[in-house]
C-alpha cells in the first residue's frame, strides 16, 4: 500500500535498492551514494512524519500494513487459546478474543481484525463487528471477571458494520450492553487503539480503566469523510473535517479523552510492526502491574469517574 | 348552484383574509398523509394526525406539558459544561449554531429535565428536543442524563428518558463518543439502586444514543412507527447495495425482532406509564 504522501520517501527507498544491488562489486563511490541517498531519506521521513497533517495521520492508521490483533496475538502473547461464539446466535470473526499469557500473567484478550487480504478481510468482514461480535466479547469479559483475570482490548475498526441483519439483531442493543460490561465488570480493562478508533463500534470494547492510543492511530464519532459529508455537504472535505475533529493521539491526550500515547517507530507502525509491538507491549504491562493492585470496586469506581468526568466544566 | 359558496367565497375569503390570519402557524402539514391540519385541533389531539393516526414530532416542552398530570412539571436547570471544547467551524461556528438554536428553542441545549407525577405516580423525566440540532448528544446531554439520574436517586423514584435524536453531536468530536459511556454511568446507578429506568423512544433514535442509554431500558416503550436504528437508512443502502423495506427500522419492526416491550399509541400512553410506575412503585404490601 502507497500512501500519496510516502511517495518521495518510496522513491529514495527504491533508488537506495537499486544502488545497493550495483554495489556488489564493492565500488565506493556508490557506497558513498548510498550512504548520502539514506541520510537523505531518513531526513525526509522525519520531515513528512513530524508534519503529519489529521488526514495523513486516518490514512497511516488505516494503512494495510499496520500490524492487527493477529499480529499482537503473535508478538505479544504466548498460548493464546481463541474462543468463540456468542452462544446466542452466532460466531463473528469481526472481534476475535480468547485466553493468553502476557509474561506471566493470565490474560482474557479481545480485538478487531482487519484481516490482511482478500480472503481473511472478508472472513473478519474488514473488522466492522455484528452484534454476535460484541456479545461474544460481552461473554468472555463476564468470564474474565469470573477468572478474575484482567481485559486487554484492542481497538482498529471503521465502526459497527451497517447491515441488515445487524440492526435487525440488535446492534444498538448489543453495543449499548458492551459498554456497560466494560463499565461494570470487576477486574482491569486496558484498552489500546492501534489503528482506527470507529465511534460506538470502537468505544463498545474500548470502555477502559486506562485507554492508550498508538502515536499515529486515529479516534474518531464518525469517519472524517462521513462527517464532511454532513457538516460540509461533500465528502471532499474529508481533510478540513479530520483537522476539525480532533481526532489524532496528540489533540486526544490533550483534550484529557485519553490516558497514554504509544510511540510509533519513525515513519509509522507499518516500518516496523515488531518494534511497535513490544512499544504496546512494554505500556501495556506497566498498566497492569498497577491496575492489578487495585480492588474490584476500586476498579469500577474510577472507571465511572473517569467516564463522568468527560467534558466537564473544567 | 352552490357553485358560488364552494368555490368563490374561499378564495374571497383568502384573499381577504390573508393580511392578519397567516396561515402558516395556524395549519401544518401532516408528514404522512399530506393533509392540511387544524393547529388546534392537532394540538387537542396532542400532534396525532386526526386524518390517518401518524404520530407526529413533539418538542420537549410540548412532551412534558403532555405527559404530567394537569401538563404541571417542575423543571431543572441543566449541568453546565463545557460549550464548544473543540472550538469547531464547519461551514458555521459551532458556537453560532449554539446560539441560533439556544433562540429558537429558548433552551440551553436539546433536552429538559423535570420531574411530576403521572395518574399520581411521582417520576423525573428527561426528554429530547429534536428541534435543537437534531436532538444530538454533546456534553450537555450527557451531563443531564446524569442530573437526571442523581434526581431520580434523591427523591427514590423512577425515572423516564424520551428520546429524538440523531445521534452524536459531531461537532464535539470524541467528547460526544465519551457521552455514551457516560449515560450508562448514570444507568448503572439507576441499576444499583434499585430504581427503574423506563425509555420511551419516539421518532427518530438512532447512532451513539440508539447504542447507549436509549436501548438500555428495563422497559423499553416505542411510539407508533418511530424510526429506530443504530445505522441511517442511507448507509445501510450504501453498505448493502440494495433498498430497504418500508418497514425496515420502525418501531413495529423492533418489536417483532424481540428489541423492544411494546408499541404504544400516543392516546394510550399516559395510562400504560401510570400502570407500570403503580406496579413498580408499589412493588410491597
Ligand atoms: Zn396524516
Amino acid at each position: 500500500m502507497l500512501l500519496d504522501f510516502e511517495k518521495p520517501i518510496t522513491e529514495l527507498d527504491q533508488k537506495i535498492h537499486e544502488l545497493s544491488q550495483m554495489s556488489s562489486d564493492g565500488k565506493i563511490d556508490i557506497l558513498q551514494d548510498i550512504s548520502n541517498l539514506q541520510k537523505k531519506r531518513d531526513k525526509l521521513l522525519h520531515e513528512v512524519y513530524e508534519n503529519l497533517t489529521p488526514f495523513q495521520k486516518v490514512q497511516i492508521a488505516r494503512h494495510t500494513d499496520r500490524p492487527h490483533f493477529k499480529d499482537y496475538i503473535k508478538h505479544m502473547t504466548s498460548d493464546f487459546v481463541e474462543m468463540s461464539g456468542d452462544r446466542l446466535f452466532g460466531e463473528d470473526a469481526a472481534i476475535i478474543g480468547g485466553l493468553a499469557r502476557i509474561n506471566d500473567r493470565t490474560v482474557m484478550i479481545m480485538g478487531h481484525e482487519k484481516g490482511s487480504d482478500i480472503d481473511s478481510r472478508l472472513k473478519h468482514n474488514f473488522g466492522m463487528p455484528l452484534p454476535e461480535g460484541y456479545r461474544k466479547a460481552q461473554r468472555l469479559m463476564r468470564l474474565a471477571e469470573q477468572y478474575q483475570i484482567p481485559i486487554v482490548t484492542i481497538v482498529d475498526t471503521a465502526g459497527a458494520y451497517p447491515g441488515m441483519g445487524a440492526e435487525e439483531r440488535g446492534q444498538s442493543e448489543a453495543i449499548a450492553k458492551s459498554i456497560e460490561t466494560c463499565l461494570s465488570v470487576s477486574v482491569p480493562i486496558v484498552s489500546i487503539i492501534i489503528g482506527e478508533g470507529g465511534s460506538g463500534g470502537a468505544i463498545a470494547i474500548a470502555t477502559g480503566n486506562k485507554v492508550m492510543m498508538l502515536e499515529h492511530a486515529i479516534y474518531s464519532v464518525i469517519s472524517p469523510e462521513g462527517c464532511a459529508s454532513i457538516l460540509w455537504r461533500s465528502r471532499d472535505k474529508k481533510e478540513e473535517a479530520a483537522e476539525a475533529q480532533k481526532l489524532t493521539a496528540q489533540d486526544l491526550k490533550r483534550l484529557d479523552i485519553i490516558d497514554q500515547i504509544i510511540p510509533e517507530p519513525l515513519g509509522g507502525a507499518h516500518r516496523d510492526v515488531k518494534k511497535t509491538i513490544l512499544n504496546v507491549k512494554a505500556a501495556l504491562n506497566k498498566e497492569l502491574d498497577s491496575l492489578t493492585k487495585l480492588s474490584g470496586s476500586a476498579l469500577k469506581n474510577q472507571r465511572a469517574k473517569k467516564y463522568l468526568q468527560m467534558g466537564k466544566k473544567t | 348552484m352552490n357553485w358560488i359558496s364552494n368555490y368563490v367565497r374561499p378564495k374571497l375569503r383568502a384573499l381577504v383574509g390573508a393580511k392578519n390570519e397567516t396561515p402558516e402557524n395556524l395549519w401544518t402539514k401532516c408528514p404522512k398523509c399530506e393533509q392540511m391540519l387544524f393547529m388546534r385541533d392537532l394540538e387537542r389531539n396532542h400532534y396525532v394526525c386526526t386524518n390517518c393516526d401518524h404520530h407526529l414530532r413533539m418538542s420537549a416542552e410540548q412532551r412534558l406539558k403532555f405527559l404530567f398530570d394537569e401538563g404541571q412539571y417542575k423543571e431543572i436547570d441543566l449541568p453546565e459544561a463545557q460549550n464548544d471544547p473543540l472550538k469547531f467551524k464547519d461551514t458555521k461556528r459551532y458556537s453560532d449554531r449554539l446560539k441560533t438554536y439556544r433562540d429558537k428553542t429558548k433552551n440551553m441545549d436539546a433536552v429538559r429535565i423535570a420531574t411530576g407525577t403521572i395518574s399520581d405516580e411521582k417520576l423525573v423525566v428527561c426528554a429530547f428536543d429534536f428541534n435543537f440540532m437534531g436532538g444530538s448528544m454533546g456534553i450537555v446531554v450527557g451531563e443531564s442524563i446524569v442530573r437526571a439520574a442523581e434526581e431520580a436517586l434523591r427523591i427514590k423514584k423512577p425515572l423516564l428518558i424520551i428520546t429524538a435524536s440523531g445521534g452524536a453531536r459531531m461537532q464535539e468530536g470524541a467528547f460526544s463518543l465519551m457521552q455514551m459511556p457516560k449515560s450508562m454511568v448514570a444507568v448503572e446507578m439507576m441499576k444499583n439502586a434499585g430504581l427503574p429506568y423506563l425509555v420511551l423512544l419516539t421518532d427518530p433514535t438512532t447512532g451513539g444514543v440508539s447504542a447507549s442509554f436509549a436501548m438500555a431500558g428495563d422497559i423499553a416503550i416505542a411510539e407508533p412507527e418511530a424510526m429506530i436504528g443504530f445505522a441511517g437508512r442511507r448507509v445501510i443502502e450504501e453498505t448493502i447495495r440494495e433498498k430497504l423495506p418500508d418497514n425496515f427500522q420502525t418501531a413495529e419492526h423492533l418489536l417483532e425482532h424481540g428489541m423492544i416491550d411494546m408499541v404504544v399509541h400516543r392516546h394510550e400512553l399516559r395510562a400504560k406509564l401510570s400502570r407500570i410506575l403503580r406496579l413498580l412503585n408499589q412493588r410491597h404490601a
